[in-house]
């Protein structure tokens, strides 16, 4: 390294305590001001407004759901129309699809993440604001174009021909297909992220067996991310151009296919669901042994789960399409695999119950809604099993007792663990407790109210209820049913008005929560709450998965960073011995700028093909300036 | 939480190459989901293939001679690529430029050889889901072309600046890393597009 500057400059080994802090505050800390806020490549920054960003995205999701349970509550209801109906059980899928349920397991990732390998920053910092800024705005695009009266009506998958031209020539699915592309953008930048921080910016000393499980979860989860979006993105497209200039891949008369988008939709669709569920777990693995007050049991065997988890995701796609006319072998092998994928999710669970067992647990909120979730995610999973048999599948096919399913899956694999993470992490983000006493509250109704919206759904299904009807006649005898399911879900909607009102009243007046409340063992509690810009003054070394647990005297650490600039160190991939003191980004204003001029082109090339030509260059110009060096410390070595 | 320091890293360098360097496994990750999105996209012209009794659907097969010209300056790239690479890890800054106007020039090239290769494609996007697939494949390969093609001219650029610092040296690996992934993501599809519709 003959270049390195020769010059000696200041290092965090010749400064101590309130001085030491104090210089990397004002390194790393976001630009005042609101052009300094729009500026900011702080992971913590962009992880708050990415949490805050899909709960309100949760909140408008909910909403509808409420509509829709209005409307079914009674046969023969006039409260919505069939078109509005449409719109919004499509608006309520794809909104918790991919305004919310991705994307908030992705912030979580991205503010909790380098805290937890100890580093200062995540990889990319400037992509990770340019990612957060593409999903505001293709969420608001969506919501807006609903707003508006486009808001798609074709189901959150879009299945042809219902959404080629011919059937709906409306912009509607477009602005279902060109949000896709924009949530996608944001959830593959993530992706690349995670994997880049966590391969090469982890401690010191934490090899890859010490690495939190809530971060591995996040590692599988970004592999599934970047080989499963990429699929909806080419189908997504083709659907764009099928609508826009004619081109043929789903119009049977001239050699197109309907099947080939629901292929590429559930190669796409099916990890979708593991993507969601897999940093559940994470977040269930983490709890768990903050409050049982011991490392989860069989540490490997959670890992390899994770991992087999992954893997068999990508094998289970055509369960969806058993209907379609499958050849009985292809049947046959995805009943298999669909059947093959619930061994390692039952190995985690035992793992779970496992510790709880032999733990001493602390029956605080995060750990009640953990047992909520296994109580929840293991009847979802049992008719999971029960689905992934054809002869099963074809008779509920398209009824309540998929629905039922899936939100038993979904609601109980991934928002039961969110929520216990929301109360387990807010203190580490806010700073302050939430209060346990609605924190109780909140989990008895959300865990009555949900089971009490879904699981008449099951008995609705089974008698013959079909998905996606805006009403029903009052000689079918489902009415009592969807009264008692409607009222489930009023009281679902009042837990989470609870949470709402928890959270803005403990953000003024919660308990002070201090650096490490719950006494967990992990490196985000090593540090303030909420942490400074820098998250630690100095790196820590990890010589134990439990580091805050083994070292509660005093952390060993790293010296010998730079005071001057904004710095982070790389580490080795398995052993994660020191490599670089690599630079990392100032704040800009360039992936805003980035950001905006892509929605340009992605809204502009809905309606003309040239827009690939005039947007083009404005997204060129923006790049490079993102790019360039500023001749700043950074930049110059 | 009190501290103890064990451990001083101020003599490590402040850059570096290959899978030392964060870059470098941005870049893998990028090539990942790039690879990904070929691989869906070679599936879907394999299904549709599979799906039509003809194949190609009401057309000639393209004509071989763009591809194939294509296909041997991708491969011939290669050698100007690892001298690239290989000057840029002695740190030669004269040699580095040439090295990437070189490649720079080689990728416009390839962009107008595309420019013929789309128009002896011999077919529409809208004459038949054939012609959807080919043009969206070649229009995939093609922006991913342009895109390196872009970052090449960037970077050359780049170094004829006061910024041409040695940190930049990691850029131009990186930057070479990935063209070796443009011409090996070409070498199926050349296959697939050209050969397919002769079997």
């Amino acid at each position: 390294m003959s270049m390195v500057a020769e010059q000696r400059e200041l290092r965090d080994d010749a400064l101590n305590g309130l001085q030491l802090s104090t210089r990397l505050e004002n390194i790393w800390r976001t630009p005042s001001g609101f052009f300094g806020a729009l500026a900011s490549v702080d992971h913590k920054v962009v992880g708050r407004r990415y949490i805050v960003t899909a709960f309100a995205f949760l909140l408008l999701g909910g909403l509808l759901a409420v509509l829709m349970r209005v409307q079914l509550a009674g046969p023969e209801n006039t409260f919505l129309s069939a078109d509005k109906y449409n719109q919004i059980f499509t608006m309520h899928g794809s909104t918790m699809m991919f305004l919310f349920a991705v994307p908030v397991m992705e912030a979580f990732a991205v503010y909790l993440v380098p805290l937890m390998v100890g580093t200062r920053n995540i990889a990319f910092p400037r992509l990770n604001a340019f990612s957060y800024w593409m999903f505001l705005f293709g969420g608001c695009f969506l919501w807006i174009s609903f707003m508006l009266n486009v808001g798609p009506d074709v189901g959150w998958f879009a299945y042809v021909p219902l959404s080629s031209l011919q059937y709906t020539p409306t912009k509607r699915p477009d602005v279902w297909a060109q949000m896709i592309t924009f949530t996608e953008v944001a959830a593959l930048a993530v992706a690349v992220e995670i994997v880049v921080t966590v391969f090469k910016q982890r401690a010191p000393g934490m090899t890859l067996d010490r690495i939190p499980l809530f971060v591995w979860a996040m590692l599988v989860t970004s592999f599934l991310v970047m080989f499963a979006m990429p699929s909806i993105m080419v189908a997504s497209t083709s659907l764009i151009l099928d609508r826009l200039v004619n081109t043929r891949f789903y119009d049977s008369s001239s050699g197109g296919h309907p099947l080939l988008w629901q292929h590429l939709f559930w190669f796409f669709g099916h990890p979708e669901v593991y993507i969601i569920f897999i940093p559940g777990t994470g977040m269930v693995s983490a709890i768990l042994a903050t409050f049982t007050r011991r490392p989860v049991v069989g540490y490997p065997v959670v890992i390899l789960s994770l991992i087999a988890t992954g893997f068999l995701s990508f094998g289970l796609w055509v369960h969806h399409m058993f209907v379609t006319g499958l050849p009985q072998l292809g049947a046959g092998l995805f009943t298999a695999s669909s059947m093959l994928i619930a061994v390692p999710s039952g190995l985690q669970i035992f793992c779970w119950l496992a510790t709880l067992w032999d733990g001493r647990p602390v029956y605080r909120t995060p750990l009640l809604f953990v047992i909520g979730f296994i109580v929840i995610f293991v009847i979802g999973g049992l008719s999971g099993v029960m689905v992934a048999s054809v002869p099963i599948d074809t008779q509920v096919h398209d009824t309540y007792f998929v629905v039922a399913h899936f939100h038993y899956v979904l609601i109980g694999g991934a928002v039961f663990p969110l929520i216990g993470a929301v109360y387990y992490w807010f203190p580490k983000i806010a700073g302050r407790m939430l209060s346990e006493r609605l924190g109780l509250w909140h989990f008895w109704l959300a865990f009555v109210g949900f089971n009490v919206a879904f699981f008449p759904m099951h008995i609705l299904g089974l008698i013959g209820m079909p998905r996606r009807v805006y009403t029903y006649t009052a000689d079918m005898d489902w009415a009592h049913l969807n009264l008692l399911s409607s009222a489930g879900a009023a009281i679902f909607a009042l837990s989470f008005a609870l949470l709402l009102v928890n959270v803005i009243y403990s953000l003024r007046s919660g308990a002070l929560a201090g650096d490490n409340p719950w006494d967990a063992s992990t490196l985000e509690w090593a540090t303030t709450s909420p942490p400074p810009p820098q998250n630690f003054d100095r790196i820590p070394i990890v010589k134990h998965r439990d580091p805050l647990w083994f070292h509660n005297e005093s952390l060993p650490v790293v010296a010998g960073l730079s005071v001057e600039r904004r710095e982070v160190l790389l580490t080795s991939l398995a052993e994660a011995e020191p490599q670089i003191r690599e630079a990392s980004p100032d704040p800009s204003i360039w992936p805003l700028l980035t950001a905006i001029a892509t929605t340009v082109f992605f809204i502009g090339s809905i309606f003309t093909p040239w827009a690939v030509l005039w947007g083009t260059p404005p997204m060129a110009v923006a790049l490079i300036g993102w790019f360039w060096p500023t001749g700043s410390k950074e930049d110059e070595e | 939480m009190r501290q103890t320091i064990v451990r001083n890293v101020a003599e490590l360098p402040t850059y570096g190459y290959g899978p030392r360097s964060g870059p470098w496994w941005g870049a893998m990750g990028f090539m990942a989901l790039e690879g990904m999105g070929f691989a869906i996209a070679i599936g879907a012209y394999l299904y549709l293939y599979a799906v039509n009794p003809n194949w190609p659907i009401g057309a000639a097969p393209p004509d071989l001679w763009p591809g194939t010209a294509e296909t041997i300056v991708y491969l011939l790239s290669i050698i100007p690529n690892e001298m690239t690479n290989r000057v840029a890890h002695r740190q030669d800054l004269a040699k580095v430029r040439i090295g990437l106007i070189v490649m720079s020039l080689i990728g416009i090239a390839l962009l107008v050889l595309r420019g013929f290769e789309f128009a002896h494609l011999n077919t529409r996007w809208d004459n038949s889901a054939y012609g959807s697939i080919v043009w969206l494949i070649l229009g995939l390969h093609t922006t991913h072309l342009a895109t390196d093609v872009g970052d090449t001219v960037v970077l050359a650029v780049l170094m004829f600046t006061r910024h041409a610092k040695p940190r930049r040296f990691s850029d131009v690996t990186d930057n070479v890393f990935y063209w070796n992934f443009v011409v090996l993501a070409w070498l199926p599809l050349y296959v697939l597009l050209d050969w397919v519709p002769r079997l």
